[in-house]
Order: structure tokens, then C-alpha cells, then sequence
């Protein structure tokens, strides 16, 4: 708990600034919504609004000092608020506990702080659902009824927030949503307004995009890649058993007598099946994200929802026209499966130039950085619109654009640009994660919906046994090719993992309107609800009891990077030996070509030719440096930088300096760079919400006051030991230990530097010295508990002087041996 | 040494199968290969191994060369290089690439061992049961011997950085004084814990191809 109270501490600050902008924020609402309830009430014609409301107050056409027009923002206002709700729900069902909990809120507190939120909503139902504008022009509701729907809500609200503390531990926040979304559905509908749907073309055209391009940017492509066949098994196959497993199952349910669904014809059922049997990116995402489990499960379930789309579109496409045509023939069934290829591959390739045209701008933004991030969004969404104009899988297309794109986009844009890049697209992700979830909750209350007990049960049913059956029946068939099986748990979690989401219900809504398709989107709902629910509910106590693998927590380690790279070396070689042409062997060739050609068209500068191995390395001392910095001295991690230094493992005084003198100038220029910019702002940094967070910084979650204080005192022991190391000691004298050193002690060790074993000393001339020290000043200096150096330029003068002085030259050295 | 016909017939396959746990048509696909590496011959010399002409352009190619002629990798309690090794030995080699049965659970942890052995003892080229400085540094050297404008110096900076995250996972504390000599076999295990190496380090060798055409 001790080390819970200071997030918890600025986190309720947060809240609490939260509070009172949106006090100040609410106060123009209620202005807002008080001048739109007196003149919509008696004039009941909102168009008209300015006019009246300025003639009524001055009869005169004298200079309106205070104007009124709230139709002309009337959209991008209501869109504001609908993303502020979404984020604030974000924020509630986490800060609101906490909030309470803390402030020890009085009941009329909290009651003003909900009631904000209600009058959010209210203005929301006066002003209207964004995709329905027209429903809201004959807005005439009087206001009495606001008033008291809104204390009624209020209430409901209270305690439903007073619940969520509870539950928040055992509900995912994609359950929370749709709840939170029910609930603003029902207040519209209480109050009587027409509640906005989930429209299909916002959904796709805004709210899917950011949260694929997303996926698709930080996919893990190495786990994909080995994947590869299972997840396509899984995604093409899988989904095509299941598109006809329940489209027959439901038209065989649909022929028992007494059930009232006798007109529903094989092709609408065929067509329900396609709609209904696709895995969503969004359900899996926002659930896999929380249960946290390992790699392979999670780009198994996920990579299959993102591939399924272009099945899925071909197959929906597919049968919509054929329950036009009514008549099917088997050039049709050809043409369906070329148009699987044209749609699939179309897709990609359409990704793929976008992202390579992406990839080469980036070269050439050296000079106008603040851009660049821009680069990176257009280029995606032009891919994903402009397969979407084809009819191609766009989600596939945005895939293939941020896959191809990322590697050389990272090594061209600077390090400010990549945050961006980074915190955007988690931004815009998450926000429309969250509108997704609420507006399926305010559609469903307000869809029109036809309840058929037998339809709607029989299909969860089907779907839940077409999915296992699936599953089982298809790793049975992978498990031959595959070299680490899937076990018994890994199908459980795979088949239990496919939830649906919100692309089904959009996809239902385009269905053309006749009395079936209201029975059908009652039962995509309820499937959703049921996957969403009880499924994403139970996952995650499942993966407990089961015991199945989470994510190791990774932290960088330069072990593990080289070793991967000796492994791949490793592999591709024995292929070679074996003369099997493998997935090393592709591997390796893609590597070179890449290498070869791509590298050098597409990323700019040194860096083309630069081996992953050294770009980890760059990138971890980078991260160690900033880390250093931002927590002001080294004492406080030391599972970050290693407490050990090169004397410890040097066999003798020789080397025993850090060789990083690869970096280039202008790296260290930005290193330096990032350091002096954040030498001032040490501990402001905000903390994000769990699955966005930017960088995980292993050292803020861990670190409490007491630890603090013990690192320290260690710290100081080990200064003092080196303050008494004897003078005669010739082992161990090392350049990083002098860097350590306060400028006087230099000295002292520049007596016992001298008699070192010279012949293992691999001629450190006075100029490698200089460099050395210009260079170890990024990630050392702030281990020396007295740098609280601002003025870095200063200390490097002294410290490159006092190296020259102790640092004996080669010359020197011969003369001693 | 198992000195074997030119041509093992069936019950050579059998004793091969007990010895290394390839199946027969693994070993038969796999004694096509040696023989295509061989001319025919009974024995593989390390020449054999370099005229491969996809392996020239690995950058570790000549630690896996050596990876086969040392008698470590036999699982026979050997030591030191050898200068030719039969099919036996072969396979033998091969069979740390083998992919660990579904079941064995409870015996991953000595398959892991065992992978990462091979891989120990990749990079302790003086047998000596510790990876040294020097030893990392050549590894690390080796692994970019491909990338012509590189100094030794990153590949030595790298190695250094990675021989202390060694030192400071292995050694909670180290005075000035003390000497972290090397990476020991449980040092390696350590290091790489969280690195499954068992669900890595392996080759398909039942889905090989008809190794003639590849020469």
C-alpha cells in the first residue's frame, strides 16, 4: 500500500483538476442548455433559436453585444462531448473509486460531480447523436421532464458508480462500456429522444481505422511471421467452417415446425453465418489486453481476427447478392473464391505500397520534424480508404501499411516524432475503443429489436459449438505441421477467446431492411453481449485456474537480443547444412534483400547499415541515459543499470573503458539533447492508463520511498569504498570508476593508475580518451550522486580535463614498461 | 567410433532411432544430406561444411562448423575437437535441433538444458566451463563480421555491456575488488531464463525436402 500512495495521490489530484474544469465546463452547459430550453420551449423551433433569442431580449436590431448561435458548432460540439464522455468513462471506472474513496466525498459532492456528467448527457440528448442530426432538429422536449430525469439518473448513476469499485476488478472495461453505454441509451430513450445507432459508416470510416492502424503498428511481427500458417488456418478456414456450420445449422433450426421462421431462406442464413462468425479485432484486443497472456495465444486469437476480414467481406459480399439474385451457380462459387484473393492479397498490396511510399517520405523529413508523425497517419489511412474503395479488406491493407512501414519509419524520424507517432495512435485508439463499446451499448437500447427465443438461442448455442468444434477439429490438422504443438489449454483459450464485436453489428445494420433484419440483429447483439460478457468475464479467471502462461514481463535485455540474432544465425545455418529451405532460410533471404536494397532507398543517413544487433544496443543506452536522468541518480535502480562495472569483469586494468564509440556525433547530440530537456521537469511525468502507456518504466512502478532510501544509503557505502580503496591496489584502477569520482579524487587515482600492467593495454591514446569521456558522459554522469548537473557542459570540460591529466598516453605508458 | 557401412541398412536406423530419437524417415533424408555433403564418403571433414555454398554467407558459419566437430556435442562425455565426424556424430548434432515432444512437461526443463548446452558450449571455445570476456567479444565480433564498416569497438562495447548485465544478474552485489571471471553453465541458465529456448531452437526435419536438388 505505501508504494500505492503516490499515484494514488496524483492521480486524485488529476481527478480532482478534472473535477473543476468540468465545474467550469459544466457552468457553460448549464448556460448552454438553459437559453437552448427557453427559447426551444416556447418558440419550439431550434433553426431559429439566434434570432429569436436576440430579438426577444432587445426588440430592437441594436448591435448584439452577446450573441447566441449554437447550431453552427451544434456538430463538432456534440462530437466533443461525445469524446469527452467516452474518456471520461475511461477515467471513471478507475479515478472515480479512488476519488471517493480519498476525498472522502459528502454525498452532495459527489451527487454535483455526477450530476455534471448527467448534464453532459442531457446536453448530448438535447443536442443530438452525431450520426442522426436530423432527429435532433425537432427537439422540443420541455424542460420539466429534463429536470426530473436528470435527478432520477442522477441517482441511478450514484450508485452505479458506487458499484464499480467492486466489480472493476472482475469485469473487463469492455463490459463496463457497453453497461455505461446501456445506460446513456436509456436515458435518451427515458427522456424520450431518438438514441443514436452505431453507424456503419462512421464505425468504419473513423472509429475502426485508428484502432487497427494501431494493432497493425505494434504487431509483433516476429511471432506473427512464425505463426503465420496457423493463424491463416485458423482465420480463412476456421472462419469459413463456421460461416457454413451456422448459416446450416441455423436454416435446419429455422425449418422445425412451431418456431415462426419458416420464410427464412438458406441464403440469409448463410449470409446471418458470415455476419456472425467473424472474431473481432476491437472484443479481442480490449480483452486480451487485460488477461495479460502469453505471445503465442494472443497473436494466435488476434492475428485471426485481423486476417478473417477479407473472408468475411467476400463472403458477406458474396451472399448479399446472391439473396438478390436467388439463383447461384458454380461460376459463382469460382468467382467467390478468386474474389477471396483478389479482396486478400488486393488488400495487402495496396498496405504495402502505401507503407513503402510512407517509408520513403519519412527519408526526407530531416528537416521539418514536426510533420512527420503526420506522414505516418495519412499514408495508413489512405491505405485503408483506398482499398476500401476497391471493396478490398482495409483492415488488412492498414495492416500491411504499418508492418512495412514501421522498421524504416522508426529509423528516420527523430525520437521526439516517434513518441508522437507512438502516443497518438494509442490516443486515437483508445478513445475510439471506448466510443465503440459505448455506442454498441446505446444502440442496442435503441435498435429496434425482434425477440425469437428459439433464432436467438440457437444461435449463441452454434456459435459456441462451431467455434470449439472449429478449433479442435482444425489444431488437429496444424498441430502435424507445427514444431511447438498446440496443447489442450492453448485450443481451450483459442476457442474460448473468439469473441464478436462491434464489425458484426455494423456489418447486420447494412443489411437491407426487411422484417428479418431486426431479428437477426437481435441475435448479433445478443451473441456480442454473450461473447462480450460472459466469455470475457470468465477468461480471465479461466486463464488463472488454468494456468495457462502469461506475458513475461520483458525488459530489455542485451543477453536476449544477442542471443536471438545468434539463434536466427544459428537456425539458418543447420537449415543450410540440412539443406532445408525453412522459415530461417526465407528469413535470412528477406533479411539480406531488405538489407541490401530496401534499407538504403528508405532510411536515411548511417543508419541504413546499421545491424539490429547495434540499433538495440543504441536504443538501450538511450533509454538507460533518459532513465538516469529522470530519476535524478543512479542509486535508485539498479536492476536498470547494472551495479557492476567493466573493473569487476576485465581481467586485468586493460580495456576496462566503455567502448561505445560507434555512436555518432549526432546521436550523442540527441542524447545529450534528451537529457538536458528532461534534467528540468525530473518527476512530472504523468501516468497513463494501463494499456497505453508509452514506456514502461519498470523503475516507477516498484519504487517506494523506503527502497529509495536503502539504494541510497548503498550507494554511499559504495563511494566510501571507493574513497578508501588503497592507493597500491593495481588490479582494478578503471577510467568508469574515475568518471564516478569527484574531480579531486582523480588524482589520487592517477598515482595508482601508473604502475598498471601496461601490455595488456590496448593503446588508449589521449584522443580516444577525450572521446571516451564526452561519450560515457551521457549514461554516466548521473550515476555520481552530487551531479545534479545542469550545467553538463561544465562538468565535461573539467572531467575531460582531468582524464587528459590522468589518463596516461601511450608513450607514457612504453616508457614505464 | 561407430563405424558404419557405406549404405546403413534398416537396422542401423533402428539403433540410430533409440540413440538420437529421430524417426527412421528423418534419419533416411538426413543420411542423403551427409552423403551429398560427403561425395559418397563415410566421414565429413570440415572442408565439406565450408563449400556449402548457403552457409558462406553466415556470419557464424565457422562456429557452427566447429559446433560439429566437437566432441562435446556427442553426448559421450568427449572433450576437445575432432577432424572428421561419421554419421553418427551427425545426427547427433542434429538432434539438439529436434523439437521437443508435446508431453514432455515436466522434461523441458532438461530439454532446455540440454539446447542451451549446445549453445554454452558454442561460445566456450577453451572447454573451460566459463564463457570469458574475450569469448564474448569473439561471439559478438563473429555476429557482425558481415557489416564491413563497423570498429571492433561496438562489437567490444556491446559485449562489455552485455557481460555486465551478466555480472549484475548473477552478482547481486560485487565490491570493486571482486572478479567476475566469467559466465559460468548456471550463470547462462539464469541469464536466459525468460528466453524459451525450447520453443526456438528447432528445425523441421520432417518436413525436409528432397535434399538433391539443393546441392
Amino acid at each position: 500500500m505505501a508504494e500505492l500512495q503516490p499515484a494514488r495521490c496524483w492521480r486524485t489530484g488529476f481527478f480532482f483538476c478534472l473535477l473543476l474544469f468540468l465545474s467550469v465546463a459544466s457552468g457553460s452547459l448549464v448556460v448552454v442548455s438553459g437559453s437552448n430550453e427557453t427559447s426551444g420551449g416556447p418558440a419550439g423551433d431550434t433553426p431559429e433559436d439566434p434570432h429569436h433569442q436576440t430579438n426577444s431580449t432587445t426588440h430592437k436590431k441594436a448591435f448584439p453585444v452577446l450573441s447566441f448561435n449554437y447550431q453552427d458548432v451544434r456538430k463538432p460540439f456534440v462530437i466533443s462531448l461525445w469524446i469527452l464522455l467516452a474518456l471520461l468513462m475511461k477515467l471513471g471506472h478507475r479515478a472515480v473509486m479512488i476519488l471517493i474513496g480519498w476525498l472522502n466525498l459528502s454525498f452532495t459532492e459527489s451527487l454535483a460531480a455526477l450530476r455534471l456528467i448527467c448534464s453532459v448527457q442531457l446536453l448530448l440528448t438535447r443536442a443530438g447523436p452525431t450520426s442522426c442530426p436530423n432527429a435532433l432538429l425537432d427537439n422540443k422536449e420541455p424542460s420539466v421532464t429534463h429536470v426530473v430525469s436528470s435527478r432520477h439518473e442522477t441517482q441511478g448513476l450514484h450508485d452505479g458508480f458506487h458499484i464499480i469499485p467492486n466489480i472493476s476488478n472482475v469485469v473487463p472495461e469492455s463490459c463496463l462500456l457497453i453497461g455505461v453505454g446501456l445506460l446513456v441509451g436509456g436515458i435518451i430513450k427515458a427522456i424520450g429522444e431518438e438514441a443514436p445507432v452505431l453507424d456503419t459508416k462512421l464505425f468504419f470510416h473513423y472509429l475502426l481505422p485508428p484502432i487497427i492502424l494501431d494493432a497493425g503498428y505494434f504487431l509483433p511481427i516476429q511471432a506473427f511471421m512464425e505463426n503465420m500458417g496457423t493463424i491463416l488456418v485458423f482465420a480463412v478456414v476456421g472462419t469459413l467452417w463456421n460461416v457454413f456450420f451456422i448459416g446450416g445449422m441455423i436454416f435446419a433450426v429455422c425449418q422445425i415446425e412451431g418456431v415462426q421462421l419458416a420464410g427464412v431462406d438458406l441464403l440469409s442464413c448463410l449470409l446471418f453465418g458470415s455476419i456472425v462468425s467473424a472474431v473481432d479485432p476491437v472484443a479481442v484486443l480490449a480483452v486480451f489486453e487485460e488477461i495479460q497472456i502469453n505471445e503465442l495465444l494472443h497473436i494466435l486469437v488476434f492475428g485471426e481476427s485481423l486476417l478473417n476480414d477479407a473472408v468475411t467481406v467476400v463472403l458477406y459480399h458474396l451472399f448479399e447478392e446472391f439473396s438478390h439474385a436467388g439463383t447461384v451457380t458454380v461460376l459463382d462459387g469460382v468467382l467467390g473464391v478468386v474474389c477471396f484473393f483478389v479482396v486478400s492479397l488486393g488488400g495487402v498490396m495496396v498496405g504495402a505500397i502505401y507503407g513503402l511510399l510512407g517509408a520513403f517520405t519519412s527519408r526526407f523529413t530531416t528537416h521539418t520534424r514536426v510533420i512527420e508523425p503526420l506522414f505516418v497517419f495519412l499514408y495508413s489511412y489512405m491505405a485503408y480508404l483506398s482499398a476500401e474503395v476497391f471493396h478490398l479488406s482495409g483492415i488488412m491493407s492498414l495492416i500491411a501499411c504499418g508492418v512495412m512501414m514501421r522498421p524504416y519509419v522508426e529509423a528516420n524520424v527523430s525520437h521526439k516524432s516517434y513518441t508522437t507517432i507512438k502516443y497518438f495512435l494509442k490516443m486515437w485508439s483508445s478513445v475510439s475503443e471506448t466510443l465503440i463499446f459505448i455506442f454498441l451499448g446505446v444502440s442496442t437500447v435503441a435498435g429496434p429489436h425482434a425477440w425469437n427465443w428459439t433464432f436467438v438461442i440457437s444461435t449463441v448455442i452454434l456459435c459456441l459449438v462451431s467455434r470449439v468444434l472449429g478449433v479442435i477439429g482444425l489444431t488437429c490438422i496444424i498441430n502435424k505441421f507445427r514444431i511447438v504443438k498446440l496443447t489442450k489449454k492453448d485450443q481451450f483459450i483459442v476457442a474460448y477467446g473468439g469473441l464478436r464485436g462491434a464489425i458484426a453489428f455494423s456489418l447486420g445494420f447494412l443489411l437491407t431492411d426487411n422484417e428479418r433484419k431486426n431479428m437477426f440483429l437481435t441475435a448479433i447483439i445478443t451473441v456480442i453481449f454473450f461473447t462480450v460478457f460472459v466469455q470475457g468475464m470468465t477468461i480471465r479467471p479461466l486463464v488463472e485456474l488454468l494456468a495457462v502462461k502469461k506475458k513475461k514481463e520483458s525488459k530489455p535485455s542485451i543477453n536476449e537480443e544477442i542471443h536471438t540474432q545468434f539463434l536466427g544465425h544459428l537456425l539458418t545455418g543447420i537449415e543450410d547444412i540440412c539443406g532445408h529451405y525453412g522459415h530461417h532460410h526465407w528469413k535470412d533471404k528477406l533479411n539480406r534483400f531488405n538489407k541490401a536494397y530496401l534499407k538504403k532507398w528508405l532510411i536515411a543517413g548511417e543508419r541504413s547499415t546499421e545491424p539490429q544487433l547495434i540499433s538495440f544496443y543504441n536504443k538501450m543506452e538511450m533509454k538507460q541515459a533518459m532513465m538516469l536522468v529522470e530519476s535524478g541518480s543512479a542509486a535508485k535502480l539498479p536492476s536498470i543499470l547494472p551495479s557492476v562495472s567493466m573493473q569487476n569483469i576485465q581481467q586485468r586494468g586493460s580495456g576496462n573503458r566503455r567502448a561505445i564509440p560507434s555512436i555518432s556525433k549526432s546521436r550523442e547530440q540527441e542524447i545529450r539533447k534528451i537529457l538536458r530537456s528532461n534534467l528540468q521537469k525530473t518527476r512530472q511525468r504523468l501516468r497513463s492508463y494501463s494499456r497505453h502507456d508509452l514506456m514502461i518504466d519498470p523503475f516507477e512502478d516498484n519504487v517506494s520511498e523506503i527502497r529509495f532510501r536503502k539504494q541510497r544509503v548503498e550507494m554511499e557505502r559504495r563511494m566510501s569504498h571507493y574513497l578508501t580503496v588503497p592507493t597500491n591496489r593495481q588490479e582494478t584502477p578503471s577510467v568508469r570508476k574515475v568518471c564516478f569520482e569527484p574531480e579531486h579524487q582523480v588524482f589520487t587515482y592517477d598515482n595508482s593508475e601508473s604502475p598498471r600492467d601496461p601490455r595488456a593495454r590496448p593503446d588508449p591514446g589521449p584522443l580516444d580518451a577525450i572521446s571516451l569521456v564526452s561519450e560515457s558522459q551521457g549514461p554516466n554522469q548521473s550515476r555520481e550522486p552530487r551531479a545534479k548537473v545542469p550545467e553538463e557542459q561544465e562538468e565535461q570540460d573539467q572531467l575531460k580535463l582531468s582524464r587528459c591529466l590522468s589518463d596516461p598516453g601511450p608513450n607514457q605508458e612504453e616508457d614505464l614498461s | 567410433m561407430g563405424a558404419f557401412q557405406s549404405s546403413p541398412g534398416q537396422p542401423e536406423y533402428v539403433d540410430l532411432k533409440e540413440k538420437t530419437g529421430f524417426s527412421i524417415s528423418q534419419i533416411r533424408v538426413l543420411h542423403t544430406r551427409f552423403k551429398l555433403l560427403g561425395h559418397n564418403g563415410e566421414t565429413l571433414k570440415r572442408d565439406h561444411f565450408n563449400s556449402i555454398p548457403d552457409l558462406a554467407c553466415n556470419p557464424i558459419r565457422s562456429q557452427i562448423i566447429e559446433a560439429f566437430f566437437d566432441r562435446r556435442n556427442f553426448r559421450r562425455n568427449g572433450e576437445g575437437p575432432v577432424d572428421e565426424i561419421h554419421f553418427e556424430e551427425f545426427l547427433m548434432v542434429m538432434s539438439h535441433f529436434k523439437a521437443p515432444s508435446p508431453r514432455m512437461i515436466e522434461e523441458r526443463e532438461s530439454v532446455r538444458r540440454e539446447k542451451l548446452r549446445f549453445i554454452f558450449n558454442m561460445h566456450d571455445t577453451d572447454d573451460d566451463g566459463t564463457i570469458t570476456l574475450e569469448e564474448y567479444r569473439h561471439v559478438i565480433d563473429e555476429l557482425l563480421s558481415l557489416t564491413e564498416d563497423l570498429g571492433k569497438d561496438t562489437a567490444k562495447g556491446i559485449a562489455d555491456a552485455a557481460m555486465r548485465e551478466v555480472a549484475s544478474t548473477s552478482m547481486a552485489h560485487m565490491e570493486p575488488d571482486e572478479f567476475f571471471e566469467g559466465i559460468t553453465f548456471d550463470h547462462f541458465l539464469k541469464l536466459l531464463k525468460g528466453f524459451e529456448i525450447e520453443l526456438k531452437m528447432n528445425v523441421h526435419f520432417s518436413m525436409m525436402d528432397t535434399p538433391t536438388f539443393c546441392k
